[in-house]
């Protein structure tokens, strides 16, 4: 129920996105959210987009994770 | 974003699993999720299957829909029977109410339509002026700004709602205080807290010295929250971790949340299979409350005696953490997917459903050494 998918921004125009959903492009509302832009990847639940994916965090966890599997492996 | 490929490598799922077995105490350690999401990936990749055998994840109450008593089904039925459009979401459609669900009443002729978002729904009344549309606004706070930024902007004469949101921390709080569900941590649902922060649960983990980490839904994001679930209880710490960092803010998205409180405000209610849990569900606004469709038609089955279960079913049992839906005496036998009788075996999010089909995707699991 609180599945929210991850798409890419292609388009905004107003308070409406259009968002790329790997091939599949469907309008989102961006209500929710402030500063979007064009490029962005926005998770998007039951039409709204409501935060922005940050791509850099994503590969923090994964790299300290990484660190942390070496210190005591 | 080729970053996400990494959250499902084997590799790292596998090296994950060993550190979580070196880090499991000698003794039954009970980990709780709250997210239908986090059940359907534990169930799919078979995550449970790569822990040790002391060490247990039991789904708590995340599902909306298995949550919502049948007295509420039965009021937006009883709209459905009375000529409105009634418009849900999918999952909803199928939960049994105490006689029927709205998929029942729709055989019967009733016009409930199944919408993807509350802006369907709200298109629904616009083109059809002259009906009234009522929208099941059913989920938690992932959803509730969805419907809140529609109240906002105004909604048609012709469209009120039957407010179903309920909220997470009030029930977790629930969880913990009746002290029936002794649980060692909490794997908290990453998208209603991409919406509500990770600062919300702090008060659980210090007042119930309880480790709490909100996860992400890819295999590894889940192990990597329970590897951190068990640093914790190792340095005895009761935090509140952020795994997936890629979408949680420690603020939340704070638009979402002004939006939230300006359109609603919290009301005690009960959910299926709990007692009534304060400040647990949201209720319009005295301004809105012409879109209130309990007000509006003067509808309100909430005192009437919830036929929540069948004789037999342990749903109740399964959405407070105390059972696997396998220790269920109907689990895919008198109950399945096709047939359910319990709310949890209804929808993709329901503990009973995940846990009938995992057999769909036997490629995508991940295999235990030795294997």
């Amino acid at each position: 129920m609180c599945l929210a998918i991850p798409g890419k921004v292609l388009k905004i125009e107003g308070q409406i996105a259009t968002v790329d959903f790997g091939g599949a492009r469907r309008e989102v509302r961006l209500d929710l959210l402030k500063g979007v832009r064009n490029g962005a990847y926005v998770l998007v639940h039951t039409g709204y987009a409501i935060q922005v994916l940050d791509e850099s965090r994503a590969r923090e966890i994964l790299s300290t994770w990484e660190e942390v599997a070496l210190a005591s492996g | 974003m080729e970053i996400y490929k990494k959250y499902r490598d084997k590799k790292l799922v596998t090296q994950i699993a060993d550190a979580i077995r070196e880090l499991t105490p000698n003794r039954r350690v009970k980990f709780v999720h709250i997210c239908g999401s986090h059940e359907q990936t534990i169930t799919r990749f078979g995550i449970r299957s790569l822990l040790p055998n002391n060490l247990e994840i039991f789904s708590g109450p995340g599902c909306p829909v298995c949550c919502t008593p049948a007295t509420e089904i039965d009021e937006s039925i009883e709209l459905a029977e009375r000529g409105c459009i009634v418009t849900t979401f999918g999952d909803m459609f199928c939960v049994p109410g105490t006689k029927k669900s709205l998929s029942d009443a729709k055989t019967n002729g009733a016009d409930v339509r199944i919408v993807y978002g509350i802006s369907d729904a709200v298109k629904a009344a616009r083109n059809n002026p002259k009906r009234e549309v009522v929208h099941v606004a059913i989920g938690f706070e992932t959803t509730a700004p969805t419907t809140a930024a529609e109240v906002l902007r105004g909604l048609p004469e012709n469209f009120s709602l039957l407010v179903c949101h309920r909220l997470m921390p009030p029930v977790m709080q629930f969880l913990l205080a009746s002290g029936e569900t002794a649980l060692d941590g909490f794997i908290c649902p990453g998208h209603v807290s991409t919406i509500i922060g990770s600062k919300p649960y702090e008060p659980l983990s210090r007042r119930y010295k309880v480790p709490q980490v909100i996860a992400g839904f890819e295999p590894v994001d889940v192990l990597i929250a329970i590897w951190i679930l068990l640093k914790q209880l190792r340095e005895g710490r009761s935090e509140v971790g952020i795994e997936y960092t890629r979408s949680v803010r420690p603020e939340g998205n704070v638009q979402a949340q002004r939006m939230m409180r300006e359109a609603f405000e919290s009301v005690d209610k009960r959910w299926r299979g709990f007692p009534v849990i304060p400040k647990s569900a949201l209720e319009l606004r005295p301004e809105f409350e012409r879109h209130d469709a309990r007000k509006r038609f003067a509808i309100d089955f909430s005192r009437e005696t919830s036929a929540d279960f069948v004789k037999g079913c342990r749903c109740g049992e399964v959405l407070r953490g105390l059972v696997y839906p396998q220790e269920c005496p109907m689990f895919d036998k008198a109950c399945t997917p096709e047939h359910p009788l319990g709310p949890c075996a209804v929808t993709a999010e329901g503990a009973c459903n995940a846990a009938m089909k995992p057999k769909f995707d036997p490629v995508l699991r991940f295999k235990k050494k030795g294997d």
